[in-house]
């Protein structure tokens, strides 16, 4: 049975990544999962220099999923390098690095630190909700988009993958903008922005006021998104949002995207990205089906 | 040590405390590697509530492999929780956190453990585990003085109470009994509200004299990989290379030196 995929020429043994923001480094999380048994670490945002972040409360539940406002805190690419990046070696995965910024230069600054190291993939965050600067600036506007991407793609050794926002009219026009700009690939979606109100107490229960929705309430918003993005463009896709489960994640395969991440439920269940890696082989097996390419994007068939 | 998980255990029994306030034993090996002030997440059964629980260990019984939890009824998770009876399952994430460094506390030292409200419960482990003379000063709304009996029996004579109403011993806050007692501490544990862990820090600055305080913050992962629980710290940390530490690994328990509340 064939379990690997193939996104920009780089292969993955299975389809199972991190979201980024929901797993570090992979060093906490490596306490409790083999970090061998997954297609990629997709790392925390990583800035040109380190980033302290927003005021707690940073973190709320909300009915079947959690509002976050991180705002991105980070200890700024050098230490990166150094101690993230020196403990992934370790380990026979894939490593994509989630790369943030405020203006421009900051992102390419980190492309180009990232540019001799083993780093097999970058991800570029323009769709983080929670910061003043930089970030989702950049994907809200088609235009935007495109130029940030051009640019990226000029400086970067190691192939880019555009992630998107939700929070945007049409996303299918983000995922042309990224395609037409030279992307090679793009993930989707990052979080949802929403809002909490302690009634009791009359005020914002975050800090930030908003803050990113993620978990199972977003799956079925996600799903439609990877859905409307795989038969808008021919890059491939890596779908998130939500996943708890194998048939979750099925569920995005079979949407169009190549890959899949588990992002919040991490915080839910520790384990969740190996019982995804492994519930699938399952599901496929149970099925008769011999390479998992014959689900991806079948609904689109 | 062993390393952190997951595990489903059994409830081996609870009962009300105090008016909100339940004590629940749990049947768990992680009983084993538990210290006084670090703690465990517990998961609800409602899956719409996903995030786990932190909850401070009042007692770990080694031997017997059991937890012991108590807690305050503040939503919807703990509230299902005060439900569980004896045989129940439950989810639980441990241990958690460092917790509080009781040999810090050399035998010649005087240690006051100060408590106030729902942070009472996790200083009855550390009472246990310091091998120095112990006061122990705990503050509460009112009369329900919940766990008074069992710190009676950790350290006779020397437990001090504070009460919002005055209706038992001090009228007023633990600092307010410190004082009345006079009570002078070579070194200071502490866990309870933000604003007594900032008089706890304060008096300690004064006197000259060590204090580990264990914070409190909204956490998500609860393992340190999300970021969402962090306090302030004085100079940066050596993780975050930022001025912000984790409560939930780096923490719980800060010296009153290192972190800015």
């Amino acid at each position: 049975m064939k379990t690997s995929v193939t996104i920009a020429g780089v292969e993955f043994k299975n389809p199972v990544m991190t979201a980024s923001g929901t797993f570090g480094s992979g060093m906490e999380y490596g306490e409790f999962v083999d970090l061998n048994r997954l297609g990629a670490v997709v790392t925390k945002g990583v800035a040109n220099v380190p980033w302290a972040g927003n005021p707690t409360p940073r973190v709320a539940e909300v009915y079947g999923g959690m509002l976050n406002a991180i705002g991105l805190q980070n200890p700024g690419v050098d230490v990166f390098i150094q101690r993230d990046l020196g403990f992934l070696e370790q380990f026979d995965t894939r490593v994509i690095v989630n790369v943030c910024g405020r203006t421009v230069e900051d992102y390419l600054e980190v492309v180009e630190r990232l540019a001799d190291t083993r780093v097999d993939m970058l991800e570029i965050n323009v769709s983080c909700p929670n910061v003043k600067e930089g970030a989702i600036a950049f994907g809200q506007k088609a235009d935007a988009l495109y130029g940030i991407t051009s640019r990226i793609k000029k400086a970067a050794r190691q192939p880019v993958i555009m992630k998107l926002s939700p929070n945007v009219t049409d996303i299918t026009e983000m995922a042309r903008a990224a395609e037409a700009a030279g992307a090679d690939a793009i993930s989707l979606i990052n979080t949802l922005t929403g809002m909490k109100i302690d009634i009791e107490r009359r005020k914002f229960v975050l800090a930030n006021k908003t803050g990113g929705l993620s978990g199972p309430a977003i799956k079925p918003v996600a799903v439609r998104m990877v859905w409307q993005c795989a038969n808008a463009v021919k890059i491939p896709i890596i779908g998130m949002g939500g996943i708890a489960s194998a048939e979750d994640a099925i569920e995005f395969l079979m949407a169009g995207a190549t890959a899949v991440a588990v992002g919040a439920m991490n915080f839910v269940n520790p384990y969740a990205t190996m019982e995804v890696a492994q519930g699938i082989e399952n599901f496929l097996a149970g099925h008769g089906i011999e390479d998992i390419h014959e689900i991806i994007g079948c609904v689109n068939r | 040590m062993a390393g952190k998980r997951k595990e489903r255990a059994r409830v081996a029994s609870q009962r009300l405390l105090a008016p909100g306030i339940y004590d629940m034993r749990i049947a768990t090996d992680l009983a084993k590697d538990a210290g006084c002030g670090q703690f465990v997440a517990l998961y609800p059964k409602d899956k719409s509530t996903l995030l786990p629980r932190p909850i401070s260990i009042c007692e770990a019984d080694r031997q017997a492999g059991e937890l012991r939890l108590v807690y305050r009824v503040a939503g919807k998770g703990t509230a299902e929780f005060s439900h569980l009876q004896a045989g129940d399952s439950v989810d639980l994430l441990g241990v958690l956190g460092n917790g509080f460094p009781a040999g810090r506390a050399q035998r010649s030292m005087t240690a006051a453990l100060l408590g106030g409200g729902i942070g009472v419960p996790p200083l009855l482990e550390l009472a246990k585990e310091l091998d120095c003379d112990r006061r122990i000063v705990v503050g509460y709304r009112d009369s329900q003085c919940f766990l008074r009996e069992d710190f009676e029996a950790q350290a006779p004579g020397h437990v001090y109470i504070a009460t919002e109403d005055g209706s038992v011993g001090t009228k007023g806050n633990v600092m307010d009994a410190l004082r009345e007692n006079g009570i002078a501490p070579d070194i200071l544990f502490a866990c309870g509200p933000l604003p007594m862990l900032r008089a706890v820090k304060q008096y300690a600055i004064e006197q000259g004299i060590l204090a580990y305080l264990s914070l409190e913050e909204r956490m998500a992962c609860g393992v340190g990989a999300c970021l969402g629980c962090v306090c302030q710290t004085a100079g940066v940390d050596p993780h975050s290379h930022v001025h912000n530490a984790r409560v939930c690994t780096d923490g719980p328990v800060f010296e009153a030196r290192e972190v800015e509340i």
